[in-house]
């Protein structure tokens, strides 16, 4: 009992791990498509700045300088998006497309260039990364049956970006209900024309909420490169950034269920690894593509309106023309 | 500025995507540039590896037949004024179609007895694959680009499953089928030529390029030939309109899509028949992806896709010959290209319109 139990959270400890950069990736699709942009770039963004985090930590030494190039590159990106669809009123997802593709391209391009190991980059030492910290009282609280362990194994003993990363949630939640950026920002996504008439600009906000999702996915991809793993690889994100898209979907465009939305997809992912080739009785070996491929079937049964109806922004994937007459 | 500025066709359809893809190769260039090596150099490589010697070309042209397949199976969905992003999934599938058949026929009937089986099959479990995303988009409401992307990983689980549990040859490590009888397999570039009294080297190359070709015009009758090329068009452009023509744009969504997948799913015939003659993981290697920037570039005209799929057919051959001749710069450039090509000629289409348009206003004005 006492060993299922902890295998039960040492499960959901890699759950959190897992599901940390969909987390970020996931508010950073949901400032951008609650203003009215369809972001699948998210991918493209998280391993660009995956791989600048990387990189910068290798040649400086620094996780911190790290995480910052990574937002550069990550808000860059996300700019150019912007560039194309809100500036140039682009078709979004074909600007999300090429992100993803050039970021792929790009970054196993200049890895090759610059240190010679197929795409990699050299492997971080530990105290270039961002490591992990005991909470406090956690060792001390193992002693304590079921909720000490719980503190001790799920909540302690993560690096710091992971509780940035839970911290974004209510904070998200926060800017999206309760300020005025918000407010216009949810009214920018419904009805730009409405915005526009009330004197703000639809450009402007436009180009914020990029901004933010930039970040955001700055951050996502240096977790991977500096945190998560201790160096990049190619093609690293490996589709995490459409299942944060999926994420954000299956939470209904929504902070709190995208987070739990985030937290189911991350556990899927932790428990496909520990079922990998356990015999079960009856049904043989498990398929775990199953569990890899339920992320995804659950987002197309939820979009398809058998579970609850998702409701995108009604303006998401439209550019604004401001009339001139 | 609320339109797109309005331009005589010729600068329409030959100038701004000419410069767009000259912007696209100039930032390549400068990428080249800041690794250290030089583009001039570069492009006369991969040219050579691309159409310097006959199995350059043979390759080049069997690239091509893939982005012909992928690059239609786009077009058609813009047509509909659907974005039909899962064809990488849909490939998949329509190989898998392909491999079953081919694993459970290939010994009762020769390669000319089995293709038209094949290609029912390609378009079948293709054009599944991409009609149940087309069906919820357009009697549930759910946005085609969010499913198709979702059916694209569906697919990539499900062809891990069935070839590791299922399909794969008993006895080996690999999850890949059994070999086809080699008298299921299409017949090669070298086979056909020689048969003409041609001698060329041996290559990938086979009969489906025959095919690709075929299905282009085929596609170009269908669209603007057709009642249902009339119908796809017409929803595309305005669904209000699409109505009170007596068109169902739902059914139009529908089977708009269903014959989308079956064009990607057409990938398998030239992967699993024509080259690698088992049934294997990842055989659609991007091709599905690359589709996008093919339509993109030939401006969803089967004219255009054909020549922006040799264009692609040439960079992903060419590419590969980078890696022999640089220490720098490796195949993967290509995808840089590619990346570039889809960001100036798709998402950034219009950028060079409003200059343009007032070059050709002024030298109007000076013609007076």
């Amino acid at each position: 009992m006492e060993e299922a139990y902890l295998l039960v959270l040492l499960t959901l400890d890699a759950t959190l791990r897992v599901a940390t950069p969909l987390i970020l990736a996931a508010m950073a699709g949901l400032f951008a498509e609650r203003s009215g942009v369809i972001d699948i770039g998210l991918e493209g963004k998280m391993l660009a700045a995956a791989f600048a985090a990387a990189a910068t930590a290798a040649a400086t030494g620094s996780a911190w300088a790290g995480l910052l190039v990574a937002i550069l590159v990550s808000v860059a990106l996300a700019l150019l998006h912007g560039f194309a669809c809100i500036t140039h009123r682009g078709n979004q997802v074909v600007s999300g497309v090429a992100i993803n593709v050039i970021a792929s391209g790009l970054t196993v391009v200049l890895g090759i260039a610059w240190f010679h190991q197929g795409g990699r980059t050299p492997t971080l030492d530990a105290e270039f990364r961002f490591t992990e910290h005991a909470l406090p009282l956690a060792e001390a609280a193992r002693s304590i049956p079921v909720l000490g362990t719980f503190y001790a194994e799920v909540i302690s003993g993560h690096n710091f970006l992971v509780y940035l990363a839970l911290a974004m949630v209510p904070l998200t939640w926060w800017v999206v209900y309760r300020t005025r950026f918000g407010l216009r920002l949810r009214a920018v996504g419904e009805n730009p024309a409405a915005v526009d008439t009330a004197g703000i600009s639809v450009t402007g906000l436009r180009y914020s909420a990029m901004a933010i999702a930039g970040l955001l996915c700055g951050i996502a991809g240096a977790y991977l490169s500096t945190a998560h793993s201790a160096a990049f690889v190619r093609d690293m994100t490996a589709g995490k950034g459409y299942m944060a898209l999926a994420a954000m979907i299956f939470g209904k465009w929504k902070p709190v269920p995208a987070l739990f939305a985030c937290l189911l997809f991350g556990f899927l992912d932790a428990l496909a690894v520990r079922l990998q080739g356990v015999e079960i009785p009856v049904i043989g070996v498990f398929p775990v593509q199953l569990i890899q491929a339920l992320p995804y079937i659950l987002t197309v049964v939820l979009l398809a309106g058998f579970i609850g109806k998702a409701v995108a922004p009604k303006a998401s994937g439209t550019p604004y023309v401001k009339e001139r007459t | 500025m609320s339109q797109p500025v309005k331009l005589p066709r010729w600068i329409d359809i030959g100038v701004i995507p000419a410069l767009n893809i000259l912007a696209a190769l100039l930032v390549s260039a400068l990428v080249i540039l800041a690794v250290g090596e030089d583009p001039v150099k570069a492009l006369e490589v991969m040219l050579y590896g691309a159409f310097g010697y006959d199995e350059a070309i043979g390759y080049t042209l069997y690239y091509t037949t893939n982005f012909i397949f992928t690059g239609l199976a786009v077009a058609i969905a813009f047509h509909a004024g659907l974005f039909n992003i899962g064809g990488e999934g849909q490939a998949y599938i329509g190989g898998l179609g392909v491999g079953l058949l081919i694993l459970a026929l290939d010994g009762w009937l020769p390669w000319y007895g089995l293709l038209p089986l094949a290609i029912l099959a390609a378009a079948l479990f293709g054009g599944a694959w991409a009609a149940v995303p087309g069906w919820l988009q357009a009697y549930r409401g759910s946005h085609i680009v969010i499913t198709t992307i979702m059916f694209n990983f569906i697919a990539s689980a499900l062809m891990v499953h069935l070839m590791v549990n299922v399909l794969i040859k008993p006895g080996q490590m690999s999850p890949e089928s059994r070999e086809f009888a080699e008298s299921a397999w299409l017949p090669q570039g070298h086979e056909i030529f020689a048969a003409l009294g041609i001698d060329i080297s041996r290559s990938p190359l086979n009969f489906s390029f025959l095919i690709a070709l075929v299905a282009a015009l085929l596609v170009t009758l269908f669209i603007w030939r057709t009642r249902w090329g009339y119908a796809i068009r017409t929803v595309g452009r305005n669904e209000t309109a699409a109505i009170y023509a007596g068109i169902d744009p739902k059914k139009t969504v529908f089977w708009t899509m269903a014959l989308s997948g079956a064009l990607a799913g057409m990938v398998g015939i030239n992967e699993i028949m024509g080259v690698q003659h088992k049934l294997l993981l990842n055989f659609t290697a991007g091709y599905g992806f690359t589709g996008i920037a093919v339509s993109l570039m030939g401006r969803n005209h089967p004219v255009g896709i054909v020549l922006a799929s040799l264009l692609f057919g040439a960079l992903y051959q060419g590419g590969a010959e980078l890696d022999f001749e640089f220490e720098q710069i490796t195949r993967d450039m290509v995808v840089v290209i590619q990346g570039l090509i889809i960001l100036f000629s798709g998402a950034l289409a219009y950028m060079f319109n409003p200059m343009v348009a007032r070059l050709v206003g002024r030298l109007a004005a000076a013609k007076g």
